[in-house]
């Protein structure tokens, strides 16, 4: 048999997996938190026309739904994503990295940003009757971060220590 | 790990550097669809938007609209026929119609549609080719050919235009500087998407925008009339 793959520098019973996983759900909620800036700084005026191909954005992001009690919709997902991104970060410094609470922490905040999204998206598909891609690339990309945050939760309720 | 933080910076820096890049990029197209910044004029300036209803009605609803925008389109054929009816027939209402024509990215057409409008204006029957255009809706909107002529048949079949007329207008381009002069006094008043409307000056920030939510504002604005 193998042996246990350990990262370098920390204690040998930590595995790579839950490291794994918490730097995929930093790099992806980065690149949410980015697509969410845009779409905020659009909602702000700082950007004048968005960039969306084949899609309805404008008409996504002109629609009364494009804002939540005055608070345009991107923001939320400026926090939103920005919290992911943190709590992802800590949770990969060394004495972090164990923590089953931070596994936690990371699912229940991917899963409210996830509700919110699958709000948002059924509002384009049945209310709007439009399609912004780049909304459509946030579901994506909190859907995978939410796949990856419960992972991490079941990584972390797994027996640590190997033999 | 290292790597791993590097990369991070990484995709942050060219992030960064593209929403940059987007921000100062501007749209092209067509003299139609150029957000080109006309002179506004005397004329431009005077004209206050389409009007619909009594003068002397209490209340007045001015409208923020893209013909192009699908939301106006869907509100304009199912909730204003019933305002129409039962509150601007009946006198309490007023409405006045404003272009705001959203940025080309996407609606290639709205100032071509909005120009359309301001061409039938001149005969007396703007509503008339905005009901036009609305009820045919798909035909036109979001495509990316140019539906010129699809509006002047309309403009002739439907809207009974006089054709010589329509085309110069349209060949002129006359009414480009006001339709961007709208759009200008939109932003002003802080107007952000299509539909926007504002009842006797107050933004409507509801969410329910059906003719039921109409009806019950103008009726309470008339009932605090009548307590004073």
């Amino acid at each position: 048999m193998a042996p246990a793959s350990v990262t370098p520098g920390l204690a040998p019973e930590v595995s790579h997996a839950p490291m794994r996983l918490r730097q995929a759900i930093a790099l992806l909620s980065l690149v949410g938190f980015l697509v969410s800036l845009y779409l905020w700084l659009h909602a702000l005026g700082v950007i004048g026309e968005l960039k969306c191909g084949t899609g309805s954005c404008e008409v996504v992001q002109s629609s009364s739904y494009a804002r939540v009690a005055g608070v345009p919709v991107a923001l939320f997902g400026v926090v939103g994503y920005l919290a992911l991104f943190v709590t992802a970060l800590i949770g990969l410094q060394p004495s972090f990295l164990p923590k089953r609470n931070l596994s936690v922490l990371l699912a229940a905040l991917a899963t409210g940003g996830l509700l919110f999204t699958g709000y948002l998206t059924y509002l384009e598909a049945f209310v709007i009757h439009a399609w912004c891609r780049w909304c459509l690339g946030s579901a994506g990309i909190i859907t995978v971060i939410w796949v990856a945050a419960l992972a991490g939760v079941r990584q972390s309720d797994r027996p640590t220590v190997r033999p | 790990m290292k790597r791993f933080y590097w990369l991070l910076a990484a995709v942050l820096l060219g992030g960064l550097a593209w929403i940059w890049i987007g921000s100062k990029s501007s749209g092209t197209g067509t003299e139609w669809v150029a957000e080109t910044k006309v002179p506004e004029t005397k004329a431009d300036s005077q004209f206050t938007g389409y009007v619909m209803g009594s003068d002397t009605a209490p209340v007045e609803v001015v409208e923020y609209a893209d013909f192009e925008c699908p939301i106006c389109a869907a509100w304009g054929s199912v909730q204003f026929p019933v305002i129409k009816q039962q509150l601007i027939a009946a006198g309490k209402l007023r409405w006045r119609l404003r272009d705001f024509p959203l940025p080309p990215t996407t609606h290639l057409w709205s100032r071509l549609s909005a120009h359309a409008v301001a061409c039938a204006s001149e005969q007396g029957k703007a509503w008339e080719m905005i009901d036009a255009l609305f009820a045919h809706h798909r035909m036109w909107s979001q495509r990316p050919e140019n539906p010129e002529k699809l509006f002047r048949g309309w403009a002739q079949d439907l809207v009974g235009l006089d054709m010589a007329k329509y085309d110069a207008c349209m060949a002129t381009g006359r009414y480009r500087g006001r339709i961007q002069y709208s759009r200008e006094e939109g932003e002003a008043r802080q107007v952000r998407g299509t539909p926007t409307f504002f009842v006797n000056g107050r933004e409507w920030t509801l969410r329910d925008v059906s003719s039921d939510a109409f009806q019950h504002v103008v009726d309470s604005i008339l009932a605090q009339r009548r307590r004073r």
